[in-house]
């Protein structure tokens, strides 16, 4: 490598570490500033990890899942009964509704959230790879649509199932310390949730992992035909996409205070949906896409609620019609189209002396 | 010479079509050999009963003395038989550099691994092979972006990145500009010395075949018609009625 080409790679290393610098000084003094926007910029890191986790099928792979909403149910039901069960009974609680059985210390409390965290994740990504294997066999729309039902079932489940609270849901165990603390930790919790997941990724994407689920995407046949394990590499996939979304449930549970099973937990039309358009709006099969698109999505969905009260279901529906019509690869997509150099795809013969034949292939 | 490959009366049909009828040939390690016959003669069927795309209807195909006709493409991918596509097929979304580090071996492969990265060594090897098929100066580019020949050229290298022991290639010549067949020809015949790949090649350019295989298999209406070497299935009277209709 030339010297040019070093200092302008040691540039760039700079530039992004000086960008990274500035997103974590932001996002850290952010509800230190804005008290009052704490839950909803916790749910802005939230929407990051549920757009970032979907991305690895969906955009990476080439399989759409509508069904990733069963893992964040799951992680959610799993932390919420593990704060209970740990220290009392969860069938006498849930019959309570919600009435003050149970007052932890904050040691408790931190003890009862992390262990439930951890068994949330581990159980979600139990359920992907039991689900994964047997149906990352279906190719294609086949998969798609056999995801649709995963989160409906679960929805209809957890309501019929009277240990969790059934139908009239559950709640999780009060947060204690003074008010406004629980905004503040949560806010952290998801910002730390939000930072692992994306270095997580960022990490496996480009070691074979990454490329294997790229190779899938652009021609599952050639795949196999290289052997590759394609289906060890798209269970694995939907278990390490499980792993984070279980833990984000637990964290949103939490957060909302109250689980419902359709409408929080199972929640497809409205997570389990906007992950899908999150991932779309951003660029989906890049690493940054989702974290734009989530960004973009969520502070545009939060001025509909401000500013179009009562039209703000009309102004989303239209928001994801422009998004599908006009952005179909995406923000980042779109100037990854524009600006290929920028995107490092160029040629770049050798240097001086080189024996390549930038032409045509190799007419040496 | 031992036998690598070895296809004992395989048949195959799709509803009435008899695509493969009774179709025996063996390939010795370090061979080339061709496979010719018009269109519609049922080479690429046959290519698909030897790499597992489909069940053959009866009879057995052995690679390196092992019976493989229930095995499906990846498992025999892996045990080192790779083929590559008369459609050629890369990875279009993805740059030749990340083309050629995925097309690595898959043969010992742990969850752990999986998760890691490759070492240089890898990022070595895709180089130099990139360099040897003249693509090195766009390793860097989406590989849907290269011209159709360049993708053989790219698909070639990738199938040597995965270190097989037998290659099957599907027209590899077909829909490249004349003046680069000279060069694919050599490099296939490198491939072969250098490398130690066992070669079956599909061709319908008489000239490369002739050239390249030094032996011959003949098929015509699903059946095998002739073998022999370049000379004697250039000159044999049924391949040339074969070709010209004369059945």
């Amino acid at each position: 490598m030339s010297e040019a080409t070093q200092t302008t790679g040691a540039a760039v290393k700079t530039r992004k570490s000086m960008g990274y610098l500035a997103i974590l000084i932001v996002s850290v003094i952010a509800p230190l500033l804005f008290p009052a926007y704490q839950t909803q910029m916790a749910f802005l890191w939230i929407m990051v990890v549920l757009a970032l986790t979907w991305d690895i099928l969906g955009g990476q792979m080439g399989y759409n899942s509508f069904g990733n909403i069963l893992f964040f149910g799951v992680g959610m039901y799993v932390t919420a009964v593990l704060q209970v069960g740990l220290f009392t009974d969860v069938t006498a609680y849930n019959a309570a509704k919600g009435g003050e059985v149970l007052d932890p210390t904050l040691g408790e409390y931190l003890l009862g959230l992390g262990v439930g965290l951890g068994i949330a994740a581990i159980a979600a990504t139990a359920c992907a790879a039991v689900f994964g294997f047997g149906m990352l066999g279906l190719r294609g729309h086949y998969f798609a649509i056999g995801t649709l039902g995963l989160g409906i079932a679960a929805g209809e489940i957890a309501a019929g199932w009277d240990y969790i609270g059934a139908g009239s849901g559950m709640v999780p165990p009060r947060f204690p310390g003074e008010t406004g603390a629980r905004e503040e930790f949560f806010y952290y919790l998801s910002f730390a949730l939000a930072i692992v997941t994306f270095f997580a990724l960022k990490r496996i994407y480009a070691g074979r992992f990454g490329l294997a689920i790229n190779a899938i995407r652009d021609d599952e046949d050639k795949a196999e035909a290289m052997g590759i394990h394609t289906t060890r590499y798209k269970a694995v996939g939907w278990c390490i996409a499980a792993f984070f979304l279980g833990i984000a449930g637990g964290i949103v549970g939490n957060i909302v205070g109250f689980i419902a099973p359709r409408d929080v937990a199972f929640a497809g039309v409205t997570y389990g949906v906007w992950m899908v358009l999150m991932a779309i709006l951003g660029g989906k099969g890049t690493l940054w896409g989702p974290v734009i698109g989530a960004a973009v999505f969520h502070i545009t969905q939060e001025l509909f609620w401000t500013y179009l009260l009562g039209w703000q279901r009309v102004a989303l529906g239209l928001l994801i019609v422009v998004i599908v019509v006009f952005f179909p690869q995406g923000i980042l997509g779109f100037l990854r189209e524009k600006f290929p150099e920028r995107f490092g795809y160029k040629v770049q013969p050798k240097e001086a002396g080189g024996s390549a034949d930038p032409a045509e292939g190799g007419a040496r | 010479m031992t036998p690598i490959l070895q296809v004992e009366k395989v048949s195959k049909s799709f509803g009435g079509i008899v695509a493969n009828s009774d179709i025996s040939l063996r390939v010795n390690e370090g061979e080339i050999v061709g496979v010719i016959g018009p269109n519609g003669s049922g080479k690429t069927t046959l290519f698909n009963s030897i790499v597992g795309s489909h069940p053959v209807d009866s009879g057995s195909v052995r690679f390196e003395g092992a019976e493989i006709s229930r095995l499906r493409v990846p498992q025999i991918a892996r045990l080192g038989m790779l083929r590559t596509f008369q459609q050629t097929r890369i990875y279009g979304e993805m740059t030749c550099m990340d083309n050629m580090l995925i097309s690595v071996p898959h043969r010992h492969e742990s969850l752990f691994s999986i998760l890691a990265g490759f070492p240089r060594e890898t990022h070595d090897e895709a180089e130099e092979l990139l360099d040897f098929v003249g693509l090195y100066a766009k390793r860097h580019l989406r590989a849907g972006e290269l011209s159709f020949g360049q993708q053989k050229l790219l698909e070639f290298a990738m199938a040597l990145m995965n270190r097989p022991k037998m290659l099957l290639l599907d027209e590899p010549t077909a829909g490249i500009n004349p003046t680069l067949i000279n060069g694919l020809l050599d490099r296939l015949n490198r491939a072969n010395k250098q490398l130690g790949i066992t070669l079956l090649v599909i061709e319908h350019n008489m000239r490369v075949i002739m050239n390249l295989a030094e032996r011959i298999y003949c098929l015509a209406h699903g059946q095998l018609l002739a073998e022999g070497d370049p000379e004697a299935v250039r000159n044999d009277q049924r391949v040339i009625d074969a070709y010209l209709g004369g059945q």
